[in-house]
């Protein structure tokens, strides 16, 4: 199971609303994923400002209390901005690397959720509908965004288990499937120096796309490349700062259908996902092809 | 003459009522407003009845279909009139993967699109499908016919067994042990019939089609055969 939603707004007039649909769209999805939930938001960033987000191994960690001896080391003047179980602390985009190196090396416990100019990732185990309650993720604003309900079969319920991963700054991955050869993958991948954290065969997904990217290729050249090398079946929905994409594998037994219209294109892992989305009636609804890479970007 | 609006009676208060008809019932032409892309829309119903519905629906509508006549006004889920066993399912938009799977008996009909695993293991079902079908369409079919106005995807008919395909369009690629066969008069004879009772027999022309279907040698495990597995 798990399930899939994303947006990606075309009409400006609809920007003030993503996270309100967003969570529309997820909440259709909780029978498909009723053990943990997940958002991307690509928001508001300021030019030469990165946002990291971070999060404990659980949502009783003391978030705040890491966030403030973070800032303290690196730079007195970031703004620390809480979230239930999550701190969004906006750097000097130099800085990052070493509050990133710095958390690895005195606060191994907290992960880094995302980092980039506009993303911001929010995710925990429960109900998919309190954990979006939780984040307020109906109050949140932005371009585009994406989400993900988990039934989980690879791996445990736990935070850092939960989607969406990371795969860069600005960028994010979702996946609803299972890949079987996640574990010798992540040993090439640690061996080539990728940081996994867990066992997920997701995160392996979202490191492998990583290591491609850092080699050179772009991110659709990354996503053609996965077609070869995982083994498993998949449907991906890929965020990047301006845009965002779909891949599913060769079989496609994963179901994914999508929408446009002139306000947005969204994509969901049901029709019933769509019904919330305005003039839904008259959209373009599809299948995404198996083995095809879409691709929407924000000029 | 029943309106069930669905965004006020729950689905499984329309699906017990049509289950608990008679077979002689007098209710015979049913509404169905608001279906909001819900699972398992009129699933089971086993009498000769007529239900409309106005939209668009989720998994499995019609599953099981006896004798009723469904007609959807809008795109369906996976697995419309899944092991369907007599009756009527038209679909006036799209369907999405396994429409007809391992459908027995009855007519569906698709106006749009159907995609991935069109008639998957079909075991008599006649599926019309008026747009192009996906990938390993009538796979492991057994009997009945698949007919597609427009192309069909790759692995047509993999490991085919006794179904009939006949496709107007180009074909992707075919599975293994499926294979292009003469089209006879009796071929050209039940393709006119099937598209009788589709309502295109004017409009189409049967000599465009082609037909498709077992080379009938993967039926037994044969060692000679192992590449084509």
């Amino acid at each position: 199971m798990c399930g899939i939603a994303g947006l990606f707004i075309k009409d400006k007039a609809l920007e003030p609303k993503l996270g309100e649909y967003l969570a529309k769209m997820t909440s259709t999805l909780c029978s498909r994923g009723p053990d943990s939930a997940g958002f991307a938001i690509y928001g508001s960033g300021q030019e030469g400002k990165t946002k990291v987000t971070i999060a404990g191994p659980t949502e009783a960690y003391d978030i705040a209390s890491a966030a403030q001896k973070l800032v303290q080391a690196i730079d007195k003047t970031a703004k620390i901005a809480r979230r239930y179980s999550h701190a969004v602390i906006t750097f000097k985009s130099a800085d990052v690397p070493h509050a990133v190196a710095w958390l690895g090396e005195h606060i191994p416990d907290v992960t880094v959720m995302s980092e980039g100019q506009r993303l911001e990732i929010y995710k925990e185990v429960g109900y998919p509908d309190d954990v979006a309650q939780e984040f307020e993720i109906a109050k949140m604003a932005g371009t585009h965004g994406i989400s993900h309900t988990r039934m989980a079969t690879e791996s445990a319920v736990t935070t850092n288990g939960a989607h969406p991963f990371s795969t860069g700054a600005d960028q994010c991955l979702v996946h609803n499937g299972s890949l079987s050869n996640h574990a010798s993958l992540r040993r090439e991948l640690r061996r080539d120096g990728i940081k996994i954290k867990t066992e997920n065969d997701s995160e392996v997904a979202a490191g492998y796309l990583t290591r491609q990217m850092h080699n050179g290729q772009s991110l659709g050249e990354a996503l053609n490349a996965s077609l070869n090398d995982l083994d498993g079946f998949f449907t991906f929905v890929v965020g990047t700062e301006t845009g965002f994409g779909v891949l599913r594998d060769p079989i496609a037994c994963k179901p994914a259908v999508m929408a446009e219209t002139d306000q947005y294109v969204a994509f969901a892992s049901e029709y019933k996902s769509l019904t919330c989305l305005p003039g839904i009636k008259g959209a373009r609804i599809w299948e995404p092809k198996p083995a095809t890479v879409y691709f929407w970007e924000h000029n | 003459m029943p309106a069930v609006d669905l965004s006020k009676t729950s689905l499984r208060d329309l699906n017990l009522a049509l289950h608990r008809l008679a077979k002689d019932t007098n209710e015979t032409l049913w509404t169905i407003t608001n279906p909001g892309g819900e699972h398992s829309i009129a699933a089971g119903v086993d009498v000769p009845v007529t239900i409309n519905i106005d939209g668009n629906v989720g998994y499995y509508c019609g599953g099981m279909n006896q004798d009723a006549k469904i007609i959807i006004d809008g795109s369906a889920g996976q697995g419309v009139g899944e092991n369907m066993m007599s009756g009527l399912i038209h679909v006036k938009g799209d369907a999405s993967q396994s429409a007809g799977a391992t459908g027995r008996g009855g007519l569906l009909i698709v106006d749009g699109n159907a995609s991935a695993r069109c008639g998957i293991s079909m075991k008599g079902v006649d599926i019309v499908v008026k747009g192009d079908i996906g990938h390993l369409s009538a796979f492991m079919g057994q009997n009945g016919r698949l007919v597609v106005f427009g192309e069909a995807g790759e692995a047509l008919g993999d490991s085919i067994y006794e179904a009939r395909i006949y496709v107007r369009g180009p074909v992707a690629s075919l599975g293994a042990d499926c294979i292009e066969k003469e089209m006879r008069d009796e071929h050209k004879a039940e393709l006119i019939e099937l598209l009788k009772v589709s309502g295109e027999a004017l409009k189409v022309d049967v000599a465009e089609f082609r037909r498709y279907g077992s080379a009938r040698k993967l039926y037994n495990f044969n060692i000679d055969n192992l590449g084509a597995y």
